[in-house]
């Protein structure tokens, strides 16, 4: 591996190599924004409204279209799952490892995760107000809990935003993750074990209440919302690779700049070294 | 189609938080690339413009 250099070198503008991103990232880019276009005609063309018929009033009932609104929300909630499952095994790897890589990670999937819970309360919300009938009700267990969850990680955030000495600040959070992440299986079960106190309905996948291109479309969400979840992770752990780089890297441009301003005997003295020639 | 505006507002606002998130982590990325040498940004391999 060629040296260092040790003073930063700005890298000409538009070049590829000036980005975060890779060859791989690309393709996972364009496959997730075909993959949402996709999903967009699916959900919004090919697919029927929720109509269903009343056994014996012959009434018409269901969710109608706002069923549509599903084909985001239950990806988004998965794959918040995913993303703070992923943030506590990284910040256990902070704890016991402590190394920057996990450090990172752990950052990197408490932030996405934490857009993409917004993203799950936001839709459940809008979707909630034709179905449900209501905004938000605060009472019910399944949107507490999600809101809680919610507001811890936000609060794991702030913390890492925090002064102070960053190995510090790194465990605090860690520990703070490992505590939120506790949330995460009452939020998933909260429909079954508390099922007299929320609207939310029981999981529809579990019994395969959903068929046919209900099913499919629903699986293809899980699929690109994924990608875009990996795509996230993956260009913000890289930008915060970066910004310790570029921390270390200003640091080291810093001490060699001052080595050469300062005459060796001065600097000597600065750091408590007597020069050769006072010492003999 | 029925709840119209609500279909539009949870996508438009699913898709646009997104998008905005991403061209945020793009810009930053950029900014932060110009700052450190190639060595600190083991992605580049496969583009064959690094050495790390």
């Amino acid at each position: 591996m060629a040296e260092e250099p040790m003073s930063p070198a700005p890298l000409p503008e538009g070049t590829a190599s000036d980005t975060t991103g890779s060859r791989g990232s690309r393709l996972l880019g364009v496959l997730a924004l075909v993959g949402l276009a996709v999903l967009g005609v699916l959900a919004f063309v090919l697919t029927d409204p929720d109509v269903r018929i009343h056994p014996s009033t012959g009434a018409e009932f269901g969710q109608f279209d706002a069923v549509r609104m599903l084909y985001v929300h239950v990806p988004l909630a998965v794959m918040t799952y995913l993303a703070y499952g992923l943030c506590a095994v990284a910040s256990l790897g902070v704890l016991i490892r402590r190394t920057p890589w996990w450090d990172v990670t752990a950052h990197a999937a408490a932030e996405v995760g934490t857009v993409f819970c917004g993203l799950v309360l936001v839709t459940g919300s809008i979707w909630g107000r034709p179905v449900w009938n209501t905004w938000w009700e605060w009472g019910d267990v399944r949107l507490m809990t999600t809101l809680v969850l919610f507001l811890m990680f936000a609060g794991y955030l702030a913390l890492r935003r925090t002064t102070g000495d960053p190995r510090a600040v790194s465990r605090r959070a860690a520990v703070v993750a490992l505590v939120a992440v506790l949330d995460l299986p009452l939020v998933n079960r909260s429909v079954e074990w508390w099922e007299n106190r929320t609207l939310h309905q029981q999981s529809t996948l579990g019994d395969l209440k959903i068929e046919d291109l209900t099913l499919f479309t629903l699986m293809l969400g899980f699929l690109v919302l994924g990608m875009v979840l990996a795509w996230l992770l993956l260009h913000r752990f890289r930008v915060g690779w970066l910004e310790r780089a570029a921390l270390d890297h200003s640091v080291a441009a810093a001490i060699v700049e001052r080595r050469g301003e300062t005459p060796d005997d001065e600097l000597r003295r600065a750091v408590g070294d007597p020069s050769p020639g006072e010492s003999s | 189609m029925t709840y119209v505006g609500y279909l539009i507002a949870g996508w438009g606002i699913t898709l646009g938080t997104l998008a905005i998130y991403a061209l945020r982590l793009i810009r930053r990325g950029r900014d932060l690339s110009a700052q450190v040498p190639d060595a600190h940004r083991r992605w580049l391999e496969d583009q064959g413009s690094g050495d790390a």
